[in-house]
């Protein structure tokens, strides 16, 4: 194929990155992928030779190097463990755009992100609309964790729990002119994200409830898009691009100290993804793109490094739910662990709502959800969940915390689908339900 | 390529999720961790038990296809990389422990076991199995017999060949052999089982392997002497041993390395000094207490500037992290890093030290010294860019000349990483031409087609 040439070129913007892998399998130890198939394809090793084996121009078609390097959870577990510092999400992301742009994006996916996502106004009505119908298709499970499974067979849904629609997203609890609190002193901006908006609005309830108890002021500007990923990780570099453009006006009209948000994935992306892969920035553009990721922060590292939490003192209520019976074990997100390096703060916020926190084995291993990894490869990524399934219910807790709604999603199936009573909670939904209701 | 028929045959005994045969696939298991050109074999099999890997030998053996067996790609020396016509053959579903025997104090493991995963096993049941080679999170069993792998205790606990009790394998038709036993004494036959290890797939294909266990010890002391030459340091290595005092580990960091690693990990490390000593002496209490004291006042009398001893498990942590982190450290400096594992006697080390100092000025190249200098076993390591070619020659000759320089101390070419390919060329500098002949020969008679990852450790 002529065109192979080409895309060869076009890897070599890769080059300088992908020499750094010494091919020393050490990616091996931690692959949470890799310890289900071994296979080296499967492994970062394996992508960074195939990415090189490209960049050779050794492949008649681009398709079989593709697949491979979809099968991947983006959970950056190599990277925070490789000897040699390779940068393999950010390879693996831009590798991804690459080969979309050169091969075009499917007919559904160009819908569903060129039309949808990247524009957040059609993407919340059309999700809205959806949330009342989706009783229709799907009924509740009755279960701890609150799922749902198909009413009728459905090949896309098969044996799933997931997470409903939530029947009033979050941002239309809001004012249409957005929300705006002032608190004695820090200021903060938040993003909301997709999943906390349409499936979980209680975290980002619960999050305005403990910001405005240690009196952080608030704004959270209207017409909030997605972060991009879920594009950006199917290689939309152009819908990704669009949407951070978005994102970017609508913060930077606004004055705040930092960023805050409740989502790993929605954090690490403003952080590690927007001023490295956003398409052709203008220096201007890449100013700003960088403050902005500096100003970032999980809301748990918010708390804890810069708002300052005292256990229990600070609490209105101590003798609220939860109070002392509460076990909880806590599930690190690779977006919040090995992206970002924040786990020792989710952990202080749990336990100074006083609850009896007991770490799993292997907190830190992927929950196996890598967005659309869980709709390619549900089988494999059932298969990693389930692992952390037994993991968390070894704890004997009663309830699994994580600060990362899609890992919520991926733990509530597997819990949901094995009957078990554990619940799962945002630390913040934790923390907030020992403070008194009178705050927003 | 290989037959049609053939491919359908391997896929009959595995199954078709298990043999690979793309192209893509063949690209990922084209190399392993040494510095050498990939080489893509025509299929690669992933078998589940003893009764498939017999199937895929006696097949391969019946139609001349040359198999190389791969635990987890880690080898230094090459010696997983394929033939274009032959197959590769993966451990990772042969990952069992069949048994951990705490009355007789051994293991019973399949080739795809995890290093790691087997010490931290037995671990639990207060036993303890000494090899450690510096991939043991991902390295395997097989490959660790094959390679004949070391580690950071060899100098009080040996290496992999001193813990391997018995083996069975399938010779090159898929006859199975059992060599050596469960028990500590065996004096029947041959000691194929001394043959097999370190034979890097050139004489049979592992299915089990019957590891020895000792008792863990119950006390351990680690400590960190620093020095402003490296003279004085290497010095000290040759004092401890020739003062009869055998640390479990007694490893070596020079400036260079040093100041990779404060670089990378912040660890605090002094960056003026010219080397470290990690020291670490274990064993019953009472021992370790005293050996700790002698190794202290050696250090000073060598003219250490400070020894510091590990107060508690999280300092003791910190200075093997230092040293685990050596080789990350000195990785991200340059895009292709040769790890070389020239070995001389012990006694020799402040030579070598010397030596290897001056080659790195000689070559104008950046060489970091790091390694287990208590048994001899240093690890210069290059860092360079091997798209460089006229850096990297110079790497080549820099890279014999250490060769010659350990031999010339009547060292050897490789204590630890195995000849593969990448030593192959060299070995009759070592050996002679008549041990490698005896070699070939040996290898002829038992592997008559050639099938046995040929190419590696004899050249042929």
């Amino acid at each position: 194929m002529a065109g192979m040439k080409e895309l060869a070129t076009l890897v070599k913007e890769l080059e300088e990155q992908l020499v750094t892998c010494i091919r020393c399998g050490m990616c091996q130890s931690v692959c949470p992928l890799f310890e289900q198939t071994r296979k080296e394809a499967d492994v970062a090793r394996g992508k960074l030779a195939l990415l090189t084996g490209l960049m050779d121009n050794i492949f008649t078609d681009p398709d079989g190097v593709n697949e491979r390097l979809n099968r991947c959870l983006l959970c950056g577990s190599c990277a925070a463990n490789c000897p040699s510092g390779v940068n393999v999400v950010e390879i693996f992301i831009k590798a991804r755009a690459i080969l979309a742009e050169y091969k075009g994006l499917s007919p559904a996916k160009k819908l569903i992100f060129r039309q949808l996502l990247a524009n957040p106004g059609r993407f919340d009505a059309m999700v809205e609309w959806a949330g009342r119908f989706q009783g229709l298709f799907t009924k509740s499970s009755a279960d701890a964790q609150g799922t749902s499974c198909a009413r009728l067979i459905s090949p896309l849904l098969a044996n799933r729990h997931f997470m409903p629609l939530s029947t009033t997203p979050f941002h239309k609890t809001l004012p249409e002119k957005g929300f705006t609190s002032t608190g004695s002193g820090l200021r903060a901006a938040f993003f909301t994200g997709c999943l906390i908006d349409k499936i979980f609005p209680n975290v980002a309830k619960a999050s305005l409830k403990v910001l405005a108890h240690h009196k952080v002021g608030v704004i959270i500007p209207p017409g909030q898009g997605c972060c991009g990923i879920p594009a950006l990780a199917s290689g939309d570099r152009d819908s990704f691009t669009h949407l951070v453009d978005h994102n970017l006006a609508l913060f930077e009209k606004h004055d705040f100290d930092v960023l805050v948000t409740a989502c790993a994935t929605c954090t690490s992306t403003i952080k590690k993804l927007w001023p490295t892969v956003y398409k052709n920035p203008s220096d201007n553009i890449q100013q700003k793109l960088t403050a902005l990721a500096e100003k970032t922060m999980d809301i748990n590292q918010f708390l804890v490094d810069r708002v300052g939490i005292d256990p229990l003192k600070n609490l209105s209520d101590p003798a609220g739910p939860d109070a002392g019976t509460d076990i909880v074990t806590y599930h690190d997100p690779c977006h919040l662990k090995k992206s970002l390096g924040v786990a020792d703060q989710p952990r202080q916020v749990i336990s100074a709502a006083g609850c009896q926190l007991k770490e799993m084995a292997g907190s830190d291993k992927c929950c196996g959800m890598g967005g659309s990894f869980n709709i390619y490869h549900y089988d494999l990524s059932s298969t990693i969940g389930t692992i952390k399934r037994e993991n968390i219910e070894k704890t004997g807790c009663t309830t699994v915390s994580t600060g990362c709604p899609a890992c919520m999603m991926q733990i509530s199936d597997m819990l949901g689908k094995a009957g078990s009573s554990i619940t799962v909670r945002h630390p913040m939904e934790i923390y907030a339900s020992r403070l008194k209701k009178n705050t927003p | 390529m290989i037959p049609r028929s053939i491919q359908d045959a391997l896929q009959k005994i595995v199954g078709p999720q298990h043999l690979l045969t793309q192209k893509e696939d063949m690209l990922t298991y084209s190399y392993d961790a040494a510095v050498l050109d990939p080489v893509m074999p025509a299929a690669a099999v992933i078998p589940e038990n003893t009764t498939q890997l017999g199937e895929i030998i006696a097949l391969c053996h019946e139609n001349h296809i040359p198999i190389t067996v791969r635990g987890s790609g880690t080898n230094l020396s090459g010696g997983t990389i394929p033939r274009t016509s032959g197959i590769v053959v993966l451990t990772g579903r042969m990952n069992r422990i069949i048994e951990i025997n705490e009355a007789d104090m051994y293991a019973v493991v399949e080739p795809g076991v995890v290093t790691a995963t087997l010490a931290a096993e037995v671990e639990k049941l207060g036993l303890f199995y000494p090899p450690d080679p510096g991939s043991m999170a991902v390295s395997t069993i097989g490959g660790n017999v094959a390679e004949n792998a070391g580690g950071l205790r060899g100098l009080k606990y040996g290496v992999t060949k001193d813990y391997v009790m018995g083996l069975q394998f399938f010779d090159c038709q898929g006859n199975y052999i059992k060599t050596g036993s469960r028990t500590v004494k065996c004096a029947t036959g041959y000691n194929i089982t001394g043959l097999m290890v370190g034979s890097e797939g050139t004489l049979g294909v592992l299915d089990q392997v019957i590891l020895k266990l000792i008792p863990a010890p119950k006390d351990r002391q680690a400590m960190v002497a620093v020095y402003d030459t490296i003279e004085q340091a290497s010095e000290t290595v040759a004092g401890i041993i020739s003062a009869r005092i055998v640390p479990a580990t007694l490893e070596i960091l020079d400036n260079f390395t040093i100041r990779a690693v404060e670089d990378f990990s912040k660890a605090g490390l002094p960056t003026d000094a010219a080397a470290l000593l990690l020291i670490e002496v274990d064993g019953h209490p009472a021992v370790v207490a005293e050996e700790a004291e002698q190794v202290k006042a050696l250090c000073l009398k060598m003219g250490a500037r400070t020894i510091d001893r590990a107060k508690d498990d999280a300092q003791r942590d910190r200075i093997w992290a230092a040293r685990r982190a050596a080789l990350s450290a000195l990785a991200q400096l340059k895009p292709t890093l040769v790890l070389e594992d020239a070995t001389v006697p012990r006694s020799k080390i402040p030579d070598m030290v010397r030596a290897l100092q001056d080659i790195a000025k000689k070559y104008r190249i950046d060489i970091g010294t790091f390694g287990h200098a208590g048994d001899g076993n240093l690890h210069p390591t290059i860092l360079t860019d091997r798209r460089n070619k006229e850096e990297f020659h110079r790497v080549e000759q820099a890279i014999e000349e250490i060769f010659d320089t350990a031999l010339a101390m009547g060292g050897t070419l490789s204590g630890e990483h195995g000849t593969g390919i990448a030593k192959a060329p060299f070995l009759e500098k070592e050996a002679g031409y008549s041990s490698i002949l005896f070699s070939r020969q040996l290898r002829a008679a038992l592997d008559p087609r050639n099938i046995l990852n040929p190419g590696k450790i004899t050249g042929v």
